[in-house]
């Protein structure tokens, strides 16, 4: 086989390797956050974006000065004004409170899905990785099943065959994530196996069980917080994108992707500005899990620099 | 050599038989089942449902119709869509060129996109240019390819009354004119496909060139373009090619949407009409061939790494 070139390499820092020295007088945590900002201003750049999202979605109903399913269709297609900054839709209703409320869905499918997959790919990466052999060989080929689908149509079937909404979205953005990750996890687990202080863990009589709680699992878990936080921006983009084709949260709910969807173009032609502000909502918070996790990955993982 | 070829080879079938495995299900699970739409409108008997039934072979058991499909795939037959009554292969022969014109136009904008502000960025490490480089990388990652799209679509035709040309022209019928409609939306593909490619080009050039190889050639006083493209870009572009090669999945779901907003007649939109109108048979043959392009194109990448980069050894 040839070695995997130019993917996540395995990582085999020593667990307390990475950690900031300790100053007295400074809380170790403020610290390493301060110096995270001074160091990596792009991915505190991020950071903030996604805190702003984070806040617009968990405080949606406080933050949208409308309702996102309630029109005034005298309003309709109105320009930004003072009363709707972003202006209004076809149906009379606020496209700020719809972007806002955009947020909520998107976050939580996000977060949601990269949960599941994570989960899942731990399991089947560690399971296949740990084990080896025949157990690795089948796993493997399941994997490569997965992989090889075109994503898109095994997200449309799955969401036709679930019934739209917000959980089968989730649901089936993280199935769809899982395989890559766990060929990730796996080659990290395949090198951590062969680690000293693992064979010493397993000479002094250690379990798998315990081995792969103690010993590998706190060392991958840099890698796994890095690609999580990367695959956050590809589950929101997807997620929209899932919407956009008609495939994701149903009406009336506000998904950022639903409002660049097809039936409003006529629309964006009277009133453009119905064209921009989703789409722009969409690449400012994949921008920043992007640059959050560009930078995470430079000061939890300085061998993934750059790949 | 040829024992890992061979080897690849045989390991295709399992993945090939998986994913048409799981297609043949899935299309099945899906609820409104072919029969149902196809007689919503007529007013049909139970007797006309269950002769039409039996005529597409669906009042059999699902293994039993597995294995029947299987057998006509194996002799080159996908069999007839439910919509048209046409074989499935015509169908997709139809469509086949209009996608695969849109993805590699678009592979070969990403690639020279790609390559050229890569190695212009990590030529010019902490430069301008190299932050303009990056941050435009970073940005072309973040921007989903439908609102491009939909902004390219809509916003001309507000401001200058202009709309990219709609009405789809065959490249064998008029190629000048095919090329202007095709490559509008495969810049789009191929931009959001160049954002991750061109880091990678960035970081594999710096890396080589800090070689000592790199050094020797730049100290036997060597031109720097050609330090820079013969020597270092020929061992940094290897790795970019593999991740070129994982793209193409990528690029089929690309096409999918890019085909639906430009009106283009191509496979990724025969797909979301299939779906929605319970083609069975068009479906599967659709996700196998989807699947055997991916595949293959994994294959053919790893050969060429190993022909490219001699220090692999295959095993």
């Amino acid at each position: 086989m040839i070695a995997p070139p130019a993917t996540l390499q395995p990582v085999a820092v020593p667990r307390h390797a990475g950690e900031v020295q300790r100053h007295p007088g400074a809380p170790a945590g403020l610290r390493s956050v301060s110096q995270f900002l001074r160091k990596k201003p792009m991915g505190a750049f991020g950071a903030v974006l996604i805190v702003l999202f984070l806040g617009l979605a968990v405080g949606a109903q406080w933050f949208a000065p409308y309702a996102y399913d309630v029109g005034n269709t005298a309003d309709r297609l109105q320009g930004p004004t003072l009363a709707h900054p972003f202006g209004t839709d076809a149906n009379g209703r606020d496209l700020l409170s719809r972007v806002i409320w955009g947020a909520r869905i998107s976050v939580t499918i996000g977060f949601g899905a990269v949960a599941i997959s994570t989960l899942v790919a731990v399991v089947v990466g560690v399971s296949s990785g740990y084990f080896g052999g025949w157990v690795d060989l089948l796993v493997q080929r399941v994997v490569d099943v997965w992989i090889s689908f075109p994503a898109l149509v095994l997200l449309v079937s799955l969401v036709a065959i679930l019934g739209p909404g917000l959980w089968s979205t989730t649901l089936v953005l993280g199935i769809l994530l899982a395989p890559g990750t766990a060929r990730v996890v796996r080659s990290a687990v395949i090198a951590m196996r062969e680690q000293p202080y693992v064979e010493s863990a397993r000479c002094a009589g250690a379990g798998h069980v315990r081995i792969v709680r103690s010993y590998v699992l706190p060392n991958i878990s840099a890698a796994i917080l890095v690609l999580a936080t990367t695959q956050l921006g590809v589950a929101v983009l997807a997620e929209s994108t899932l919407s956009f084709l008609g495939y994701g949260v149903p009406p009336p709910f506000p998904t950022w992707g639903s409002m660049l969807s097809g039936t409003g173009r006529a629309f964006m032609l009277q009133s453009p500005w119905l064209s921009i502000w989703p789409g722009l909502a969409i690449s400012a918070a994949v921008f920043g899990f992007n640059m959050l996790g560009d930078a995470l990955r430079d000061v939890l993982d300085p061998r993934l620099r750059g790949r | 050599m040829s024992r890992y070829l061979i080897r690849r080879l045989v390991l295709l079938a399992p993945t090939l038989l998986g994913v048409s495995i799981v297609v043949f299900v899935l299309v099945r699970l899906l609820p409104g089942d072919a029969v149902a739409l196809q007689l919503q409108d007529a007013r049909a008997s139970a007797a006309d449902e269950a002769a039409l039934r039996a005529g597409l072979g669906l009042d059999r058991p699902v293994y039993v119709q597995y294995v029947d499909w299987l057998a006509t795939v194996l002799r080159g037959d996908l069999g007839h869509s439910f919509r048209s009554h046409q074989p499935v292969v015509q169908e997709l022969a139809n469509r086949l060129p209009v996608t695969a014109e849109l993805g590699l136009i678009a592979l070969v904008i990403a690639a020279l996109v790609a390559t050229t502000v890569g190695v212009i960025s990590a030529v010019k490490q902490d430069t301008w240019a190299d932050y303009a480089a990056r941050s435009a990388a970073i940005g072309l990652l973040a921007v989903p390819g439908f609102w491009l799209g939909t902004l390219v679509v809509t916003l001309p035709s507000v401001w200058w009354h202009w709309t990219p040309p709609l009405r789809y022209v065959r490249l064998t019928e008029d190629p000048a004119r095919n090329l202007s409609i095709v490559v509008i939306p495969a810049v789009i593909l191929g931009l959001g496909l160049s954002g991750g490619l061109m880091r990678l080009v960035r970081t594999q050039m710096l890396e080589v060139l800090r070689q000592d190889f790199i050094r020797t050639a730049a100290a036997k006083g060597l031109a720097e373009h050609s330090v820079v493209i013969r020597h270092a870009l020929k061992n940094a572009f290897i790795p970019a090619l593999t991740v070129l090669g994982l793209q193409v999945a990528v690029l089929v779901s690309g096409t999918v949407v890019l085909e639906s907003i430009f009106v283009l007649p191509g496979m990724g939109r025969y797909l979301l009409e299939s779906v929605q109108a319970r083609d069975y048979p068009a479906i599967q043959g659709l996700n196998l061939i989807f699947a055997t392009v991916i595949v293959l194109t994994n294959l053919v990448v790893d050969l060429l790494y190993g022909w490219l980069d001699p220090r692999v050894r295959y095993a």
